[in-house]
């Protein structure tokens, strides 16, 4: 009984700490118009399927080739006949999922190596950065090309490749924090009721560096959709998938800019830049709600 | 057999240049329900003389010698395994600046828990039940468990970190400066706490402190350290009316005294000696007002002045009579 009642009370706890965290966050409207971005995407990919015909991107179903936009097609067809709006609906559902799913990764990764590199300093330190800087260093593309081509075009693969690859940064950043951290008074104390180094970790420091963890995570989602657009593009995507890529890499390789089909380059590559805009947007309001030092007095 | 014996208990921390000799041969004892006031200037090795008890120290400290038991039990060999399981149980903190010991994200409530549940055998229902009885101890509405570390004041922090250290009835708390950063009334009812705590529970403790008034009200011993040695140590009252070292004077007199005339507190001149080259002989000859002789060249050795009460200083040996 008594555990329920602390559950229940952690939840209003909780809804008290959103509203509060609400209502400095809709004062910011580029966090606003960020999040409207990604609702939408978000909705479209869950609910989008559900509302184009499949047919409509099967070749059995041609009518018109390169087609441009009219009232039946309304963003017209590519070199196949299929319908590029349909085609833009079923590619936010690879695109996002890729998007969620290699910063999932890069920020396990991230945090982890950050962590346990601060916590324990030396040796450990000393490895887990220089395998870090070697993530930094290498340019990324290019290890992300040959990894691509080595483990083969799948899904999995490229949310493995983007999630390997864009770590780097979020364990830097985990890193200096938990250096700080670690010296406070409140780690000593910690310390002196008994508890050991994972509990120390995973208890006392992770809570204390989530913020960053949150602000960093937006970031790398719009740099994971980004690169995984940019696979797709070079050809390294899943073939079998439609993807905001994949449509970009046919659109180019058919020649879509010499035929003029603005209709079906334009598309894709719109949607890309909104939704990186949108996490962008969200990730500057977070940091303006998450650091006091850039929050407004008068809001 | 005491609660705890120290004796000749050795810790210096390493740097570049050598070896910084913050606490050196201190030896301490502790009976239970007792009281020992640990005083000195800043930097004078108190807290790492307490801290090395439990080896909660820096990473470039170094335990040189020394031996430590609680109860006759010799711990100076704990590996660190053992020595978390004595963290608390046996001996608890009260860290210095309560405001900066609590985890500012975690629930005060949850952060005595985790005490709890480390060191008991107990469901998370008893020891929230336990944490709310801890706070009606050290006279916080139980109902406060919830809130976190900014929600309260710094004299409310200091009892919350109160019952943190007595969550686990430990044998000895060690007070880190408890009451400094605290007003003179907040102070009054944190001493207040902790005696009516002591008396309770028969626990031992220590407390460091540059505050002799504070060392005066609560404890039944004192022991003065300078540059990392304990150059007096003995009853209290007989350590304050007859003060037998040098720099035990000195402090005393440094201490401004609300009543009577109105003058400036002595200051004592000069600065403490640099840990990492001290001089020849005793440690504070250069700043000592009685300086002679052997002071220079020989190191002094204790000299039991009577049951109890030891000081360090050339002038107690024949000598010239203090």
């Amino acid at each position: 009984m008594h555990n329920t009642m602390v559950k229940n009370e952690r939840l209003a706890l909780w809804r008290k700490n959103f509203s509060g965290f609400w209502s400095i966050y809709s004062q910011n409207r580029m966090g606003l118009i960020g999040l409207a971005i990604l609702i939408f995407f978000t909705l479209m990919a869950l609910f989008g399927p559900l509302l184009v015909s499949i047919t409509t991107l099967s070749i059995d179903g041609v009518t018109k080739v390169l087609h441009p936009p009219t009232s039946g097609f309304w963003l017209g067809t590519d070199d196949l006949g299929k319908d590029i709006l349909a085609g833009v609906i079923i590619g936010s559902r690879v695109s996002l999922l890729v998007g969620v799913a290699a910063t999932a990764i890069s920020m396990i990764i991230g945090t982890v190596v950050g962590i346990v590199s601060g916590f324990y300093g030396r040796t450990a330190d000393a490895l887990l950065m220089r395998i870090t800087d070697v993530f930094l260093v290498i340019p990324w593309l290019p290890l992300m090309l040959v990894m691509a081509a080595l483990l083969g075009p799948s899904l999995g693969n490229i949310i493995f490749v983007i999630g390997i690859t864009s770590w780097a940064g979020t364990a830097r950043i985990i890193r200096s924090q938990t250096l700080s951290i670690k010296e406070r008074p409140y780690i000593e104390r910690a310390r002196a009721i008994g508890s050991g180094d994972s509990h120390l970790m995973f208890y006392h420091i992770l809570p204390n560096v989530f913020p960053l963890i949150f602000a960093n995570t937006v970031l790398v989602a719009a740099v994971a959709i980004l690169s995984e657009t940019t696979l797709s593009f070079l050809g390294m995507g899943d073939p079998t998938r439609i993807t905001w890529g994949v449509m970009l890499h046919f659109a180019f390789s058919m020649g879509a800019v010499s035929h003029g089909a603005w209709w079906w380059l334009l598309p894709p590559g719109i949607c890309v830049v909104l939704v990186v805009l949108s996490f962008t947007f969200i990730g500057y309001a977070l940091d303006e709600v998450l650091n006091p030092k850039l929050r407004r007095r008068d809001q | 057999m005491k609660l705890l014996e120290v004796e000749n208990l050795t810790t210096y921390y390493k740097l570049k240049e050598g070896y910084v000799r913050a606490c050196e041969k201190i030896s301490l004892q502790l009976g239970q329900g007792e009281a020992l006031g640990l005083v000195g200037e800043s930097a004078s090795g108190k807290t790492t003389a307490a801290l090395s008890l439990v080896k909660l120290l820096p990473d470039n400290a170094r335990v040189m010698a020394g031996k430590i038991s609680i109860e006759g039990r010799d711990i100076s060999r704990a590996m660190e395994d053992e020595l978390r399981r004595i963290r608390w149980k046996e001996i608890a903190i009260i860290f210095q600046g309560a405001m900066n010991a609590l985890n500012p994200v975690r629930r005060v409530g949850d952060q005595i828990v985790e005490a709890l549940r480390i060191h008991e055998q107990m469901t998370d229902k008893e020891a929230y039940l336990r944490t709310a009885k801890l706070f009606d101890q050290v006279e916080i509405d139980p109902s406060r468990t919830k809130e976190y570390p900014h929600e309260f004041s710094g004299g409310m922090r200091q009892r919350v970190m109160i019952a943190m250290a007595i969550a686990c009835n430990p044998k000895i708390v060690i007070g880190d400066e408890p009451t400094t950063a605290l007003d003179v009334m907040v102070q009054a009812q944190v001493l207040q706490l902790l005696e009516k705590l002591r008396r309770e529970s028969r626990m031992g403790m220590i407390l460091i402190t540059h505050d002799l008034s504070v060392v005066g009200e609560t404890c039944d011993r004192v022991a003065v350290m300078y540059a990392g040695q304990i150059v007096e140590s003995g009853p209290t009252e007989k350590v304050f009316e007859n003060p037998a070292h040098p720099y035990t004077r000195a402090l005393i007199a440094a201490f401004p005294n609300i009543e009577g005339q109105r003058h400036l507190a002595q200051s004592i001149p000069g600065n403490p000696p640099n840990l990492l080259s001290l001089p020849p002989g005793c440690r504070f000859h250069e700043r000592c007002a009685e300086v002679f002789g052997p002071c220079s060249t020989e190191e002094p050795q204790p000299v039991e002045l009577s049951v109890g009460h030891t000081a360090l200083c050339h002038l107690l040996r024949g000598g010239v009579s203090a």
